[in-house]
Order: C-alpha cells, then sequence, then structure tokens
C-alpha cells in the first residue's frame, strides 16, 4: 500500500484526467455521436424495410386472394348468367309451342266448323238438286207413261195392288 | 494518400532523430559488470513498470563496457513558486542538476527533488527523502502516450463516423474492424446493464474508457515498454471518472437505497440499530465497487509485464543453449496470453462500469438476490 501511495503521481494523475476528459468531449462530438447515430439509422432503415417487405408480401397475399375472389365471383356470375339465359330460352320456347299449339287448335277447330257448315249445305243443296231432279224426271216419267191410256191404267192398277199387298 | 501518409512518418522520425541525436549519453563503465545480473534485472524491471521523465528507446553497450542509451527527452514541468519548463535531458538520468531560475532540481529514483547546489538528498531515519517535492506535471512518457492513443483513438473513429456520411450508413477503412466491437459494447455490455432506456447518456464513456483501456494495454505489449495501464495514477483516475459518473446519475432509487436499504419492511425503531453498521456498509460499498476496478486494472497489468520481462530476463541469466530457447518459449506463450489479458481487462473494467451505472439509474426498485449481490 505504501509503494502504490509513493508511486502515485499527482502530475500524472492531472494529466490524465484532463487529457482523458477531452479526448471523451472530442470523441463524444466527432466520433461515438456519429456513429451511434448511423449504427441506428441503418438499423431503423432495415427494420424499416424488413416491415416494409413484409407489408408488401401480405399486400400481395391480399391482391392475389382478391383476384382470386374476383375470379371466382365472375366465374360463379358467368355460370349463373348461363343458366339464367337456358331458363329463359327454355320458356320462351315453351311459351311459344304452346300459344302455337293454342293457335292451331283454334284453327283446326274453325276450320273443321267450316267444313261441316260447307259439308252440310253442300249435302242441303244436293238434296234440293235431287228432289227437283227426281220430282222433274217423275214428271217426265208420268208424263210418259200416262201418254197412253193403257199404260195410265196399268199405273192405277200397280198402285192400287200395292196398295192392297199394303194393307 | 500513401505519399502524404509517407512524408508524414518522415516528418516524424526525423523529429525523433533530431531529438535522440543529443539526447544520446554514455554512462560510466566503471561498476556496471560487478553488478549482479539477478540485481540488474531486477532493477531494470522496476525501471520499466515507473513512469519516466524521457521516452526511452534503446540501449546498448559498446566494445569498451559503455552503457548508451538513446531515448526521447521529455518537458519538464514543475511547479515551484511558478512554472518552471525545461527538457528532461538537463537530468542527464539523474546524474547532473537541472539549475532553473536560481533552484537546483534532482531527478531521484524518477521522481525530482528539490536540493541544494550540491544536489544532496537527506533522509530520515525510516530512509524516506526529506527534500522538497515540487509539484511535478511534466509531459511523461505516460503523458506522450496518452496523447499518442487518445489522438489513435480519436483518428480511428471520426473517420469511422464520417465514413458512415460518406457511404449510405456503411462503415468503410479501417473503422470498419471496429464497428463490431462498438455494437458489441452497446449490445451486450450497456444495454443489458443499464437497460434500453438510459443506456445511451453512457455510451460515449464506456466506448471512450473500453478503446482506451485496450490500446494502452496493447502499446504496454510492444517493445517500446510503456506501462501505462499498469500506473496506479492512471487507474484511479479512471476508476474516479466510474465513480464520479455513479454517483452523479444516481437516481433518487439509489440514493434511498444506500441511505434506507431495508425500506418499508420494518418499523424505523427497528431500524435504527441496524442502520448504525448497515448504511456505512453500504457507503464503503459504492468506494469498494471502483476501487476494485483501479487496483484490477492495476495489478492485472503490472503483473503482466513483471512475469514477460522476468521471463526475458531469464535469458540474460541462464545464457545457455537450453535455457534461452525454452525462456524464450515461455515469453511468447506469456505474450500471446498477454494479449487476451489485454482485451479482458479492458472488457472487464467496461463491464462492472456499465453494471454500476445499471445499478445506480435504476428507476424502479427492483429487488435482487439478496443484498449480497448488490454490494
Amino acid at each position: 500500500m505504501e509503494k502504490l501511495l509513493s508511486d502515485f503521481s499527482l502530475g500524472l494523475f492531472v494529466w490524465m484526467t484532463v487529457l482523458f476528459l477531452i479526448l471523451l468531449g472530442l470523441l463524444r462530438k466527432f466520433a461515438w455521436g456519429p456513429i451511434l447515430n448511423a449504427v441506428n439509422d441503418r438499423e431503423e432503415g432495415i427494420r424499416s424495410a424488413l416491415a416494409a417487405a413484409e407489408d408488401a408480401k401480405r399486400e400481395m397475399q391480399n391482391v392475389t386472394a382478391d383476384s382470386e375472389k374476383l375470379l371466382k365471383e365472375a366465374r360463379a356470375e358467368r355460370e349463373s348468367m348461363l343458366k339464367e339465359a337456358r331458363e329463359i330460352k327454355d320458356k320462351i320456347v315453351s311459351d311459344a309451342r304452346d300459344l302455337a299449339k293454342v293457335e292451331g287448335d283454334k284453327m283446326i277447330k274453325q276450320a273443321q266448323l267450316t267444313i261441316e257448315s260447307e259439308k252440310k249445305a253442300a249435302v242441303a243443296d244436293i238434296k234440293n238438286q235431287v228432289a227437283e231432279l227426281s220430282v222433274a224426271i217423275a214428271e217426265k216419267v208420268l208424263k210418259e207413261k200416262l201418254s197412253e191410256n193403257k199404260k195410265q191404267l196399268e199405273l192405277v192398277d200397280s198402285l192400287l195392288g200395292d196398295i192392297k199387298m199394303n194393307a | 494518400m500513401r505519399n502524404t501518409l509517407l512524408s508524414k512518418f518522415l516528418i516524424v522520425s526525423a523529429l525523433l532523430m533530431s531529438f535522440t541525436g543529443f539526447a544520446k549519453d554514455a554512462k560510466e563503465a566503471g561498476e556496471a559488470p560487478e553488478k549482479d545480473k539477478k540485481t540488474e534485472i531486477k532493477e531494470y524491471i522496476e525501471h520499466h513498470l515507473k513512469d519516466s521523465h524521457s521516452f526511452s528507446l534503446f540501449s546498448y553497450t559498446k566494445d569498451n563496457g559503455e552503457h548508451v542509451y538513446v531515448d526521447v527527452p521529455l518537458p519538464v514541468i514543475l511547479w515551484d513558486e511558478g512554472l518552471k519548463v525545461f527538457s528532461s535531458s538537463r537530468f542527464h538520468h539523474g546524474e547532473t542538476l537541472a539549475e532553473v531560475d536560481g533552484s537546483y532540481y534532482k531527478l531521484y529514483h524518477n521522481k525530482i527533488y528539490e536540493t541544494n547546489a550540491d544536489g544532496e538528498i537527506r533522509y530520515n531515519e525510516e530512509h524516506k527523502v526529506l527534500n522538497e517535492k515540487p509539484l511535478d506535471l511534466s509531459i511523461t512518457k505516460n503523458v506522450v502516450m496518452i496523447f499518442i492513443t487518445g489522438l489513435l483513438i480519436l483518428w480511428i473513429f471520426s473517420s469511422l463516423a464520417r465514413s458512415y456520411a460518406k457511404n449510405n450508413n456503411m462503415p468503410k477503412g479501417f473503422g470498419r474492424f471496429m464497428e463490431p466491437i462498438v455494437l458489441y459494447i452497446r449490445d451486450e455490455i450497456a444495454r443489458p446493464n443499464i437497460g434500453e432506456k438510459r443506456y445511451r447518456r453512457y455510451m460515449p464513456f464506456l466506448l471512450t474508457i473500453f478503446f482506451f483501456i485496450w490500446f494502452l494495454n496493447i502499446f504496454g505489449l510492444t517493445p517500446l515498454g510503456v506501462n501505462v495501464t499498469g500506473n496506479i495514477a492512471i487507474t484511479f483516475a479512471l476508476a474516479l471518472m466510474t465513480f464520479l459518473i455513479t454517483s452523479f446519475t444516481g437516481t433518487k432509487t439509489y440514493w434511498k437505497h444506500l441511505f434506507d436499504p431495508l425500506g418499508d419492511t420494518m418499523p424505523w425503531y427497528a431500524k435504527v440499530p441496524l442502520y448504525i453498521i448497515l448504511i456505512p456498509i453500504e457507503l464503503l460499498g459504492t468506494i469498494v465497487k471502483p476501487f476494485s476496478l483501479l487496483i484490477r486494472l492495476y495489478a492485472n497489468m503490472t503483473a503482466g509485464h513483471i512475469v514477460l520481462m522476468s521471463l526475458i530476463g531469464l535469458m540474460f541469466i541462464f545464457k545457455s543453449w537450453i535455457g534461452s530457447p525454452l525462456s524464450f518459449a515461455l515469453a511468447f506463450a506469456i505474450s500471446l496470453i498477454e494479449v487476451l489479458v489485454a482485451l479482458l481487462q479492458a472488457y472487464i473494467f467496461t463491464m462492472l462500469s456499465a453494471l454500476y451505472f445499471g445499478f445506480a439509474s435504476e428507476e424502479h426498485h427492483e429487488e435482487h438476490e439478496g443484498e449480497i449481490a448488490h454490494l
């Protein structure tokens, strides 16, 4: 201990303290401050770059998910539109078919009615003509037959015979 | 860039040469060979461990047995009823008196004493020097080394700092090797010991003290043979700064812990008799902590130098073909260990300083594992 105390030099201690404090001040201003700031900035930069990359990745994933979703939606929409169109088409076709059927039936019925009435008219006409013709023929036959007495008598006789047979 | 460096180097060497030119001086060859080799080595080691008023580069023995010391004399600055500045070459290694403004000064065992015109040194019964000792503010070898190391650190780290600005926050040049160490001190020493919130204000001191001690330790291993960190005045100054910073940045919690270590765990009348013992212990603890720093660094570096130089000195004692290679191998191995110790001691000093700062700046009282952990 005594040796330590005798070795202690006050002058060296003063120089050491003064020089060290000057060194500390200079280093603080010109070295440690800028170095630590630069290192901090760099670390901050790295950290924010990493965070940005992470964000970008997440964004990318979101975008992919979104586009996937959009694609799916579009596909579904197309599907539904196609389905709807098909339904509409079917409906139109069936409607048209029904309508045509109804119209056709109506026309057929009308035609049948027309045909029927025409037929009736024609039958009636034919009847009339047949009646007139038969009357005319009967007139002619009667005229011819009744032109001779004998024949008139024969006729009266046959007619009478008929009546007798019928009686 | 190369040319300017080269020219700077040449200028510095030329300056050194001009100093050494007149600093060469020869010692009388009379008693030297008769001296015991062992005591000579012992004295040499003791001399080396101490601070000196001249920067000795090397010494050799001429064929006629003359010892020649080649060194750079350094300015002596004394405060003795006025500032006195003169070159240490006037002492001629303690052989002659330096007469300045009518006072006589003698260099005796690396210390400057005021004497009469005959250079008489008076002793008391315990063989202590009674002569007056003027306040010695000389630029000694250690001061020169502090200066050089300071400039080196300043140059390395300010160039590192400037390279960040130029290179988009990427380091360049020699400082690049130092950046990981700076980051290590920040992330492994300051942050865990002081805490995320408060570590910033201590960073300049921790970094400066680490590189300062480390570089000086390393310089101590060079053949220049400077022993700055193994000097008690240096380690005392460093530890004192740690102590002052610890005390002045101490929070309310820290001081409360010192003077009221038990807190609310017991009533005041029970605490009084305990505190008569406890408070002095706590206060002693605050001084013992930095004191251990100063002794640890001093003892480690001094011990390293003594071991290394003793092993080298063994070569001159053995003077045989077995002994010399053996002591060389040992000295080499110890040198490698000393390189590690140089780093380790700087680390320990910084680490413990950070730990003490951490205690002092604690905001909330966090319970420790018993009180011994706190001492």
